[in-house]
């Protein structure tokens, strides 16, 4: 069913997606960390990792990543949608110092206030300001 | 090799998300619970664009695993972020979206932001 997203919805819906995305990437890290050994070309051995619990969770919550990504498109702009998303990468940065003990340098942290302000900027403007243009066959 | 990987992934990347706004500019506003969802996994598979920009997405997450193991992740993930600038331009000239200059002034915010997370 078609719906019309608010300002509000739309931001709504791009935590969400960044969320997916950040614990996402997380469990499956967490999940490669803990196979022992290292993966090969061989892909039964990434099918058996498939199997591992976290890594499985990551891939759930990637899938959910796309899902609402792509609905995340049909509400708002492709140059807003992929900005505002990079605070993805504030989030990463956090969960890395915070959760994996990962050090964040002063760089980093400037870093980490530039994407802040540069989706906070995008973040005001208009999400969605054309609909359908039809460029392809 | 790894500037051949690198604009594998900066292709992929950007014409994955081109395609994928596209079709999802064109099937209209898509609501966000279960019935949403499914509709979404079928969109997949009846849009050729769409599978088309999935099947992008996957080169350009290999292409990027391959070139974490010959390149240091602060190489990959700045150089990567190219991407941004890109599709900012792209969404304006292909899909006609108006970027004016805070939304242009946020996507180099980002840029310079994530070349420095990555340091």
């Amino acid at each position: 069913m078609a719906v019309a997203p608010s300002k509000a919805r739309t931001l709504w819906l791009t935590l969400v997606v960044v969320f997916l995305n950040a614990s996402g990437d997380l469990s499956l890290t967490l999940g490669m960390k803990g196979i022992p050994g290292t993966m090969s070309v061989n892909p039964a051995n990434y099918i058996r990792a498939m199997f591992h619990v976290r890594v499985a969770l990551g891939i759930v919550l990637l899938i959910l990543w796309l899902l609402t990504r792509m609905a995340l498109f049909s509400w708002a702009d492709l140059s807003f949608v992929v900005p505002v998303t990079a605070m993805g990468y504030v989030l990463a940065a956090l969960l890395g110092h915070f959760y994996l003990g990962e050090t964040v340098t002063p760089a980093n942290w400037i870093g980490t206030f530039l994407i802040f302000f540069g989706t906070a900027f995008v973040g005001t403007t208009k999400p969605k300001t054309t609909d359908c243009v039809r460029v392809l066959p | 090799m790894k500037w051949a990987l690198l604009s594998i992934i900066v292709v992929a990347t950007v014409l994955g998300d081109l395609l994928q706004s596209y079709e999802m500019k064109r099937s209209g506003e898509q609501a966000v619970d279960a019935r949403g969802l499914a509709k979404l996994l079928r969109l997949i598979v009846s849009r050729r664009y769409l599978f088309l920009s999935i099947v992008a997405m996957a080169i350009s997450f290999f292409a990027f695993m391959a070139l974490v193991q010959i390149a240091p992740l602060s190489f990959a993930v700045p150089a990567s972020a190219a991407t941004f600038v890109l599709e900012t331009l792209l969404a304006k000239l292909v899909l006609k979206e108006q970027v004016g200059p805070r939304r242009a002034a946020g996507a180099l915010l980002v840029l310079g932001g994530v070349v420095l997370l990555a340091r």
